[in-house]
């Protein structure tokens, strides 16, 4: 076996349904959450909550070790978000670990509140890093992954970014330093919505073919459907198996769909900074969970 | 068109090494045999570099603690970023490249990964101001301008192998981000002839004088030093405050100087645009002093290449061309 892209072909077991199903309910609730704070707004980053849902999911129910009554315990994995305006989707994530309350999530944006529209840790417990400033993300990632090994920690980092985030030459000095460095404690997790703040990825500047962008810079590379919760967790299986083990840093490149979850949005004209109207929100509430209950007319 | 010159023109080269005047007394690379002596004492120090290792004396620290030392490859965002990560995971990073690369090109990095969250990481600039001939590519004649804008930032201009050994631990030991404009190399030794230790966030008056007070930080100190020397053989009294912390600033010290008669003049090797300059301008006027105050700077503009005593005298840095703006103004 080679280690190089693998696409969406497991090497290890299929994940079981029971733990799939586990990380679909997380990922439901999360987007949940997500509608709660987008009405608090009317508008937002709402879009790219949902599409991120189901990887943010994957990462706090099944992947992170962490201790929800002490964020900054010693031993946590890092999860780093690069792409601040993600925070709502962070937030809801937060939630459902349990590290946020839930009740707090509906001071989204408001003034004082510990959650911001762009994430800084500075503000919230549980948000490793300032981000917002894009193309820092796996920068900083890189320097705690050296930090942590140095001081014989198990903890790994997890660094979320977006593909808007790709134009950056940061990341890519960064993907060096991490594969210079033999990081196996370190992964990154792409959001390929294809879609950035003057429109579609491959209008702005074109980053494909970014599988081969990756492995050729000595990642572990696999590319899923990052709204397919049984992929994610195969691919982080993955990671655990075969690159982890070798000192060779990872990445999952996830297609995801902005909305996801509720076809409203789904099907709306792709913005970066969604205007959803009133009497919406209830209706996107209703298509969320039709859809999760598998009771979705269409 | 060529001129005839009489005497050999001075070569670039000739001063990359070492801005110390031949025969001076010197100290091989005090700011890598520093860091190895912190580090020895305190085991979360880590140096990091991008590639400039052997032009910032980091190699030093590499050799003495290779497992602590992390080669970022010539890539500034990262080598910021990635200190900023080690620090959050409890280490006290030593980051060095020229100061044109960390003020100009990681500006961004330095800004919200190291300083918004105020982590201990110490940024290690090398050729600040005008120590080398290698044209604006490499003088960072406006680094200080560049950082005294940053919060949390603590900004320290050494004179001197005195003021950087003594600087290191302390850097190491405060609790927030610092910029050490480094000199490396063989380095002037100036300060041990005087009655003085580097006290972060402190001006120290190195020697009195009634006619004129020189403020003054960085190697300018060693400038002036030999200034008021020279310009008591024109029998003008010189003191001499050497403020080696820019930000946060000994107004207090200072201040007290410059309420006097004396004509005040402040030397520094960087621009005369955001500097010591008008750092000191600007406590002066916050406390209402009605005082004039001379500056001695590198114009603002993109300097020449050249060799370092050509640019010196050529710029106003030189001791001969201090001695000369002294006593114009003193009429």
């Amino acid at each position: 076996m080679t280690l190089s892209s693998v696409e969406t072909t497991p090497v290890v077991a299929a994940p079981k349904p029971e733990r799939v199903d586990r990380i679909r309910a997380a990922a439901y609730r999360i987007r949940d959450h997500a509608l709660t704070m987008g009405e608090v707004q009317g508008q937002g980053y709402v879009g790219q909550a949902l599409g991120a849902a189901d990887m943010l999911a994957a990462v706090y129910a099944d992947q992170l070790t962490y201790r929800a009554e002490d964020p900054h315990w010693e031993g946590r994995d890092r999860f780093l978000l690069s792409t601040g305006h993600y925070a709502i989707g962070h937030y809801a994530a937060l939630a459902e670990a349990g590290i946020v309350p839930v009740a707090e999530l509906e001071t989204y944006g408001s003034d004082d509140s510990r959650l911001p529209m762009s994430g800084m840790s500075t503000y919230t417990p549980g948000m490793e890093i300032s981000g917002g400033s894009l193309g820092h993300g796996l920068t900083i990632a890189v320097g705690m992954a050296l930090g942590l090994r140095l001081q014989g920690s198990a903890s790994r980092v997890i660094n979320f970014l977006s593909d808007g985030e790709l134009d950056e030459g940061s990341t890519w000095e960064a993907a060096m330093g991490a594969h210079h460095h033999q990081l196996g404690n370190l992964t990154a997790l792409v959001d390929i919505n294809a879609l950035q703040a003057d429109g579609a990825t491959d209008t702005v500047l074109r980053t494909e073919p970014v599988t081969e962008k990756w492995e050729s810079f000595g990642w572990y590379t696999q590319r899923v459907d990052g709204n397919d919760v049984g992929a994610l967790l195969a691919a982080f299986d993955n990671i655990a198996a075969v690159a982890a083990p070798v000192g060779r840093p990872s990445v999952i490149l996830c297609d995801t769909k902005v909305g996801r979850g509720v076809p409203l949005l789904e099907n709306r004209e792709k913005a970066h900074f969604m205007r959803i109207e009133e009497n919406e929100w209830q209706i996107c509430r209703e298509q969320l969970t039709a859809g999760y209950e598998g009771t979705a007319s269409a | 068109m060529s001129t005839v010159t009489t005497k050999p023109k001075l070569k670039t080269s000739a001063m990359i090494a070492s801005f110390a005047d031949p025969g001076q007394k010197t100290t091989p690379a005090p700011f890598g045999h520093a860091l190895v002596k912190a580090a020895e004492a305190d085991s979360r120090i880590v140096g990091l570099t991008a590639d400039l290792g052997k032009y910032t004396d980091m190699h030093i620290f590499a050799k003495a603690f290779p497992e602590r030392f992390f080669q970022m490859g010539m890539a500034e965002q990262l080598l910021f970023g990635a200190a900023a990560g080690m620090a959050e995971t409890g280490l006290i990073p030593f980051a060095s490249t020229y100061s044109v690369f960390a003020a100009r090109r990681a500006y961004d990095f330095l800004c919200l990964d190291i300083a918004e969250p105020n982590l201990n990481v110490n940024i290690v600039g090398g050729l600040p101001g005008l120590t080398t001939g290698y044209g604006p590519s490499h003088q960072a004649t406006e680094d200080m301008a560049i950082f005294r804008g940053m919060p949390n930032l603590t900004i320290v201009d050494p004179c001197d192998s005195v003021d950087i050994e003594q600087a290191v631990p302390q850097l190491a030991a405060s609790d927030g981000p610092t910029y050490l404009r480094l000199l490396r190399g063989n380095v002037p030794t100036v300060l041990d002839e005087y009655d003085y230790k580097f006290e972060l966030g402190k001006a120290k008056v190195l020697r009195g004088g009634n006619d004129v007070v020189f403020v003054s930080s960085g190697l300018m100190t060693m400038r002036a030093l030999q200034a008021a020397d020279a310009l008591a053989k024109h029998n003008v009294d010189v003191a001499v405050v050497h403020t080696p912390t820019i930000k946060p600033f000994d107004s207090a010290t200072v201040l007290a100087e410059l309420n006097t008669d004396r004509l005040a003049v402040t030397l520094e090797n960087h621009t005369v645009v955001g500097g010591l300059f008008e750092t000191v301008a600007s406590a002066v006027v916050t406390a209402g002093l009605g005082k004039r105050v001379v500056p001695i700077a590198l114009p603002d503009q993109f300097l020449d290449a050249g060799a370092l005593p050509t640019l010196h005298e050529r710029y106003g840095l030189s001791v001969d061309r201090i001695v000369a703006k002294v006593l114009a103004e003193l009429g």
